[in-house]
């Protein structure tokens, strides 16, 4: 678990180093960088859990939302034992809304309108901007790759759902005291950990989902493109998007005219406010040394005067 | 098209809440108009209150999952921290650039900016979800969000400006050991208060460095921990020309004119370097054309810059201009509305990419922010007039004084 091997490359000791006082442990002690064991940086990110969207494959059943919904106990209005669909209306994610599948209609790559459907839940960012952005560690990168939320923690500040940029944290704006952040939790703790396959994953029909690592999926979806180069657009989606995420989506429709955001950085979102963070100390002390010297000399000469 | 008319009815409604407090000859015994005006805001601020902490901020607040900041930080965080900010500059001026002559308005100013973050504080316990939860950051830590480092700054400096404010109460009281101590730690606490306002008024604009595809590219910018930073002295200075002005007409004293002046004058050499940094930044970046787009975002960009900083710089720049106390005045509250734009600009209509705004805010988010405000000044004016707040007239330098003489002008006398 504790492996000592670290990459010397900035990237991964960012990506280290604002993770560490996260895992752990959720408990109210005051938190030292020294203190965990866990490393995430040092997992290499070929092995992270992750799932390939095949946009083609999707046929819209939403069997995955009901999976979502029974896997994490999320509350719906539907009975859903008596079987899918959850609903046909368009469905946005909520804190007890996971994942969605809605169908979108866009111009193909021949300028035809046609219309796929979508699924949407949390991307498992490889450097989350949610976890770089919580001030009090909430939201976690787990060793093995999925980001939890721990509403022990979370003071309900919402900066992660204003700074995430795919748009997925969710609020429940109805609770007085005490409302959560809610996301997918790529069912870590309840099948992950237990050696099955998230939910909606196992759920879906079609093969429009694959679990697997990163890498191999990767391997998989370019596999894939190469050997249908008419079908599919060249262009995995979370391949570089936010610096990569661990759910990875191909499609014959370019994903700008599916829904998805076109103007993506590819450079990974947290190095944004570390940058200026990490500068801070230094800054601060400058700061107190020409303060304190200049008070100091201006006050002697006030008082030889 | 509703919200516009709304937030016109709320602007009305924020302006006559101010000349009912500022025009109200008697401030004990307020006049029946603003007596029925406060307590209007006040009865709806309280039921917003009780809404919100049993129903949760959607049943108070126009806040959603795609504009999850408000009124309530937009205004009366942002736009309240930035107009706090004459504390930290008249108390470096005072006891770091040791210039005297603005002693007379150092208490004043510090008085304001402590009852400003104390009012920030409360508008934070109530706008995070689970208040209750409040002193989180202080044990969980995560030192690579700028929320936690903002968190611990304001906690830190309204601490810093508690102390600073105390003299006065302490010499009320009569607690002389305690004012000593005080005293001979100002010029640590001062530099301690700089560097806090420093780097959480800057970090208020580093939390949106964060959303690079979200905030529009005219107020996106690498510099905007900068631009926070210079456009807080600039308004922290002007709050304290408003407040010096109308202090003086209440209460009956003579106005600092010399201090206004030249703070003025200052207030109008930092917009123009604001100004300069801003519109380079722009250039940098390539997105001049933005200015003339046309749109929603373009229109409240050239009220915010032209409005609210080129015309008070240029105004401020004339020296009859500044002489004139009225002139002076009107140029301080553009640069302070300026201010207030500038950050709901950022936090609102900046990060509505199209002219479609995610978000309004409700009627229970404008009187609560109105019940902050009135609360504020009523709070001032009490403090002002049982407190040696101001320094003393020629009459009543003649009554005895609890302290050694001197002790009026400012937190250090020795």
């Amino acid at each position: 678990m504790n492996c000592k091997q670290r990459a010397p490359d900035m990237n991964t000791l960012d990506r280290r180093r604002f993770l560490q006082g996260l895992l752990g442990g959720t408990g109210l002690s005051i938190i030292s960088p020294s203190s965990f064991a866990a490393d995430p940086g040092n997992i290499p990110i070929a092995n992270t859990p992750s799932v390939l969207v095949d946009v083609t494959r999707c046929i819209g059943c939403r069997a995955c939302m009901r999976a979502c919904k029974i896997a994490n106990d999320l509350p719906n209005d539907t009975d859903l034992s008596v079987g899918f669909p959850v609903t046909w209306d368009r469905q946005e994610l909520r804190f007890d809304q996971w994942t969605v599948v809605n169908p979108q209609t866009g111009p193909g790559t021949d300028g035809i309108d046609v219309t796929r459907n979508v699924k949407r839940q949390c991307m498992h960012c490889l450097q989350p901007t949610c976890v770089s952005v919580c001030p009090v560690g909430a939201l976690t990168k787990t060793e093995l790759g999925p980001i939890l939320y721990n509403e022990d923690r979370c003071i309900g500040c919402r900066y992660c759902i204003m700074a995430c940029p795919f748009d997925v944290p969710k609020y429940e704006w109805h609770s007085g005291l005490s409302p959560v952040v809610g996301k997918c939790q790529f069912c870590t703790r309840k099948r992950l950990s237990q050696g099955q396959l998230p939910g909606c994953v196992e759920a879906c029909p079609t093969g429009a989902l694959k679990f697997g690592q990163r890498e191999a999926l990767l391997f998989e979806a370019k596999a894939r493109i190469a050997s249908h180069p008419e079908k599919y657009i060249n262009h995995i989606y979370g391949e570089k998007e936010a610096g990569g995420t661990a759910w990875l989506y191909m499609a014959d429709v370019p994903f700008e005219n599916l829904g998805f955001k076109s103007t993506m950085e590819t450079a990974p979102m947290p190095p944004l406010t570390w940058d200026v963070l990490s500068k801070i100390p230094i800054l601060a002390g400058a700061m107190a040394g020409l303060f304190g010297t200049l008070a100091w000399t201006l006050n002697r000469q006030e008082k030889s005067e | 098209m509703n919200g516009w008319i709304f937030i016109i009815l709320c602007t009305v409604s924020l302006i006559w809440t101010c000349l009912c407090l500022v025009y109200d000859k008697r401030p004990r015994l307020l006049k029946p108009i603003t007596a029925i005006t406060i307590l209007v805001i006040w009865g709806a601020a309280l039921l917003t209150l009780f809404r919100r902490f049993t129903g949760g901020l959607g049943a108070v607040a126009g806040v959603n999952d795609d504009a999850p900041w408000g009124l309530w930080i937009g205004a009366d965080v942002f736009a309240g921290v930035a107009l706090a900010a004459g504390g930290f500059v008249i108390a470096a001026t005072v006891h770091i650039f040791r210039i005297k002559r603005f002693n007379p308005i150092l208490r004043p100013t510090v008085l304001t900016a402590f009852l400003g973050y104390v009012l920030v504080a409360v508008a934070l316990f109530i706008d995070i979800g689970r208040p209750l939860s409040w002193w989180h950051p202080l044990v969980m830590w995560q030192d690579h969000s700028i929320m936690f480092e903002v968190t611990w700054c304001v906690i830190l400096y309204t601490t810093v400006l508690a102390i600073e404010t105390s003299p006065p109460l302490l010499e009320r009281l009569g607690l002389t050991k305690v004012l000593k101590v005080i005293k001979a730690s100002t010029i640590p606490v001062v530099i301690a208060g700089v560097i806090l306002s420093t780097m959480h008024q800057s970090s208020l604009g580093s939390l949106y460095l964060i959303v690079p595809g979200k905030l529009y590219p005219l107020w996106y910018s690498p510099l905007l921990p900068v631009f926070f930073l210079i456009s807080a002295v600039a308004g922290g200075m002007c709050v304290v020309i408003v407040e010096s002005y109308f202090s003086a007409k209440i209460l009956k004293r003579g106005l600092e004119s010399y201090i206004m002046t030249s703070l003025g004058r200052a207030a109008s050499i930092i917009l123009f370097i604001y100004l300069i940094i801003k519109l380079a930044d722009l250039a940098v970046r390539g997105h001049w054309d933005l200015i003339l787009e046309q749109n929603l975002q373009s229109r409240m960009f050239l009220l915010e810059m032209g409005g609210g900083v080129a015309l008070p710089a240029i105004l401020l720049a004339f020296r009859r201009f500044r002489h004139m106390p009225r002139g002076l005045l009107a140029a301080s509250l553009l640069v302070m509305a300026g201010i207030v734009l500038n950050r709901v600009n950022v936090s609102w209509i900046g990060m509505s990419v199209t002219d479609h705004l995610h978000y309004y805010p409700t009627w229970m988010e404008i009187a609560l922010s109105l019940g902050f405000i009135t609360a504020g000044t009523i709070i001032f004016f009490l403090a002002v007039h049982y407190l040696p707040i101001f320094p003393k007239t020629e009459e009543e330098e003649e009554l005895p004084e609890a302290i050694s003489p001197g002790s009026n002008t400012g937190l250090v006398s020795a």
